[in-house]
């Protein structure tokens, strides 16, 4: 008896499943991957988008902005996202690949900064550093006397007097992360960059000179959540931690952020650009998909909306760092025509 | 000790009698061996009680939601502006009667960057709650009512006792204006912890005093129906079909040697197989709880197959003999005899399995499920998510609310298992037989 209804149960899941690819060939739902910088931010506008508009509401996967675009830039069709969010910009690579698949419009759109702060507890002092301290600090070796050595530098004092005599301890991003991504552009090269040293060092030396991390523990890979970060940093007064603006916001209380070259990272010195670790927030939109999956077209309007990433927008509570109004304006007319990015630009 | 021994001391040599310190040394050892044993059973049970502790301590607030008191004006102007057919009264603006509100408590506050932190004060998702008290009433309409409706997470924090008052403003994360209006609202009565039913009935939000659960507990429910129906009649007959009726040989040798290292392959395996078979080759959609199934499926597998068979091989041989001796054919012999007596055994592990699956999150991540969800699944193919994807998505927000949300959701989590784990605990003790 029990094994004729479980026969009976394993061949109706069969026929179940064998049903399936039928009714994955439509889709009414928006389907959304990439970067989990912008996706705090992404899902906060579907879930209004959802509640506001008679559109189901779409699905946002957090696969990271590289993962997002690989994703993306598979083909056109229903099995495939619509959207991909990104914490940088896509790659020429990446346009290629989309290219390559068939997908030849894709409408890129801004939507604002993020600051990546440097940030210690709030019980230990404050300091303020430059990008060529930040590399001194964290980089594997560092020039002496015109030459490539080994980091001696154990102390912030010993990089530069006016730094805490305190050990260098700093929690970062691993490789994977976007974060990590910007990190290496916007600190380590800028920083490495001002050396002669290793200015005069051939292309892919120089990189490697550049971007390559301390192993003596200086330098700590802490994983991709932000929040174990934060509490390693209050359990620690000695560590430093790199992470999203957004994790800074709300730990207020808690930790206070470093200046870079000078400026602190707020809302403005961001949006400006005068931080000089501040990035922008993308996604991309597969233009052979609107109007075919429903939805799209209204999203992208609610996204752009001044009530959403405007400066009083909701994004903004949640941590998005506006971009300057013209900008904005700017690039609401291009994501709103879904003119399409040009690969020319891209491939150089 | 005994005559004996004292006889042969007294025809030898006198020596020193050391038995019974040997013995008490042996009996020492004996202790100390106890006390190792004991330490690390209380080591383990102190482990436990740290991290079951931490999580209540942390959680257990997320239970209860901070709601305030707002005397909402059902404003027919507002409600019937474009007409009062219920399509019309729901594209209402119900903020507007929302933000009233709160104004009208606080008439002082003039200006508009203040009267908009005013209105943070509330939740995002208070509109919506007036809408669905006006529809479920018109007659509400014109009329004054007095609604709790939910405070805004900040707040709600402030209320707990998460945020530190002694601290300087720039360092809070609420502002000085805001503690005053909440202090004010304070005295007066009308802010109060109520039970959060929001967290059982609501789905995933970017708001932490709008989100829930139920979205995840039923797309965890889904899969692991897929899984159940899957893995446990595939397994059930492997088992029978390997210890009943399989000769024994180098081919069957081979395949209980992988089933075992299959039991032993990491999890993630399994989601990158079933990125690249199930979503890619077959086309099954993303995200859903079918495909979840499926992964998990796999993965279950070699877990019950190994018990169904550890259970099959305790049913003593003479219950087969007696059934074959009085002319049951094989299969009668399994079907009616040697199944049944092990199926308490098949049906732990099974639960075992489940169990084990029921808290996995990694397969998943391959094939999408670790995504935003808001709609509650109503099928197998629906994007969905699951239990501990939901308590992972929680535990990277920023939202200082969302630390609190997720020791809840592994309370939850927790209570599942402890369920199942109890129900293989009872089968057993139920129904085992022991020969």
């Amino acid at each position: 008896m029990i094994k004729k209804s479980l026969a009976i149960a394993a061949m109706a899941t069969v026929a179940a499943v064998a049903a399936q690819p039928a009714s994955a060939q439509s889709r009414d739902q928006i389907r959304i991957v990439g970067s989990s910088t912008v996706y705090p931010f992404a899902s906060t506008v579907v879930e209004h988008f959802g509640r506001e508009t008679e559109f189901k509401t779409p699905v946002i996967e957090s696969t990271g902005s590289g993962g997002g675009l690989k994703l993306f830039c598979a083909g056109i069709g229903v099995q495939h996202p619509d959207i991909t969010n990104a914490s940088r910009r896509i790659k020429a690579s990446e346009v290629k690949r989309c290219m390559d698949n068939g997908i030849k419009q894709v409408t890129e759109v801004k939507i604002g900064s993020d600051g990546i702060v440097i940030a210690n507890s709030a019980d230990a002092s404050a300091v303020s550093l430059t990008t060529k301290q930040i590399w001194l600090a964290l980089a594997e070796k560092v020039p002496q006397d015109g030459k490539l050595v080994m980091n001696p530098n154990q102390k912030w004092s010993d990089i530069d007097g006016s730094l805490p005599d305190r050990k260098i301890e700093v929690l970062g991003p691993p490789p994977t992360s976007g974060t990590r991504d910007a990190f290496n552009e916007l600190a380590m090269e800028a920083g490495c960059e001002q050396f002669e040293t290793v200015a005069s060092l051939p292309e892919g030396e120089m990189e490697k000179a550049c971007l390559t991390y301390r192993a003596d523990g200086a330098w700590i890979e802490a994983g991709e959540n932000d929040v174990l970060i934060v509490q390693k940093l209050t359990a620690n007064e000695n560590a430093f931690g790199v992470f999203g603006y957004s994790f800074l916001d709300q730990n207020r209380d808690k930790l206070q952020a470093a200046k870079v070259n000078g400026f602190e990272p707020t809302v403005s010195n961001i949006s400006s650009d005068k931080y000089p670790l501040s990035r922008s927030l993308w996604f991309y939109v597969k233009n052979a998909h609107v109007g075919v999956i429903p939805g799209i077209k209204e999203y992208v309007e609610e996204f752009t909306k001044e009530g959403t990433w405007g400066r009083y927008g909701y994004l903004v509570e949640k941590g998005l760092i506006p971009l300057p109004d013209d900008e904005r304006k700017a690039w609401r007319e291009k994501a709103r025509s879904f003119e399409p990015l040009n690969p020319d630009d891209f491939m150089g | 000790m005994s005559e004996m021994a004292q006889t042969a001391e007294e025809a030898t040599v006198r020596r020193p009698d050391l038995s019974n310190a040997r013995l008490r040394k042996r009996y020492a050892a004996e202790r100390r061996f106890r006390l190792y044993g004991l330490l690390a059973v209380l080591a383990a049970v102190g482990m436990l009680a740290v991290l079951l502790g931490s999580i209540v301590l942390n959680g257990y607030s997320a239970f209860l939601q901070t709601h305030i008191a707002l005397d909402v004006h059902m404003d027919e102007t507002v409600i019937m502006a474009e007409g009062d057919t219920p399509e019309a009264m729901a594209d209402a603006n119900y903020r507007a009667l929302v933000f009233k509100a709160i104004e009208r408590r606080f008439p002082s506050v003039r200006d508009m960057g203040e009267q908009r932190e005013l209105h943070r004060l509330v939740s995002g998702g208070a509109p919506r709650a007036i809408k669905d008290m006006v529809l479920d009433n018109p007659a509400l309409v014109g009329t004054t009512q007095t609604v709790w409706v939910k405070a805004d997470d900040e707040i709600d924090m402030l209320h707990k006792g998460y945020v530190d008052r002694t601290l300087p403003e720039n360092r809070r994360l609420v502002n000085d204006r805001t503690l005053g209006w909440y202090d004010s609202l304070r005295e007066a009565d009308l802010i109060e912890l109520q039970f959060n039913t929001t967290f059982f009935t609501g789905t995933d939000s970017r708001e932490p005093e709008q989100a829930g659960i139920l979205g995840a507990a039923v797309g965890s429910f889904l899969t692991l129906f897929v899984t159940l129906l899957l893995s446990f009649p595939v397994a059930v007959l492997a088992a029978i079909y390997l210890e009943e009726f399989a000769p024994k040989n180098r081919l069957t040798d081979l395949i209980e040697v992988n089933i075992n290292n299959l039991a032993a392959v990491p999890s993630i395996v399994f989601g990158l197989l079933g990125l690249a078979v199930i979503i890619n080759f077959f086309g099954f959609p993303r995200s859903s709880p079918l495909v979840g199934g499926i992964v998990l499926a796999l993965m279950t597998l070699p877990t019950i197959i190994i018990s169904a068979r550890s259970a099959l091989k305790a049913v003593p041989p003479s219950v087969r003999e007696a059934a074959l001796g009085i002319g049951a054919s094989r299969i009668q012999t399994v079907t009616h005899h040697v199944l049944p007596l092990a199926l308490p055994g098949v049906l732990t592990g099974t639960i075992i399995g489940m169990a084990q699956a029921l808290g996995e999150t990694a397969p998943l991540l391959m094939v999408g499920m670790v995504a935003f969800v808001v709609a509650v699944p109503s099928g197998f193919t629906d994007a969905s998510t699951v239990l501990p994807v939901q308590i992972f998505l929680w535990s990277d927000s920023p939202e200082r609310a969302f630390v609190e949300k997720t020791s809840a959701a592994i309370m939850v989590l927790l209570a599942f298992l402890i369920t199942m784990n109890a129900v293989a605990v009872f089968l057993r003790k139920r129904f085992e037989r022991r020969w």
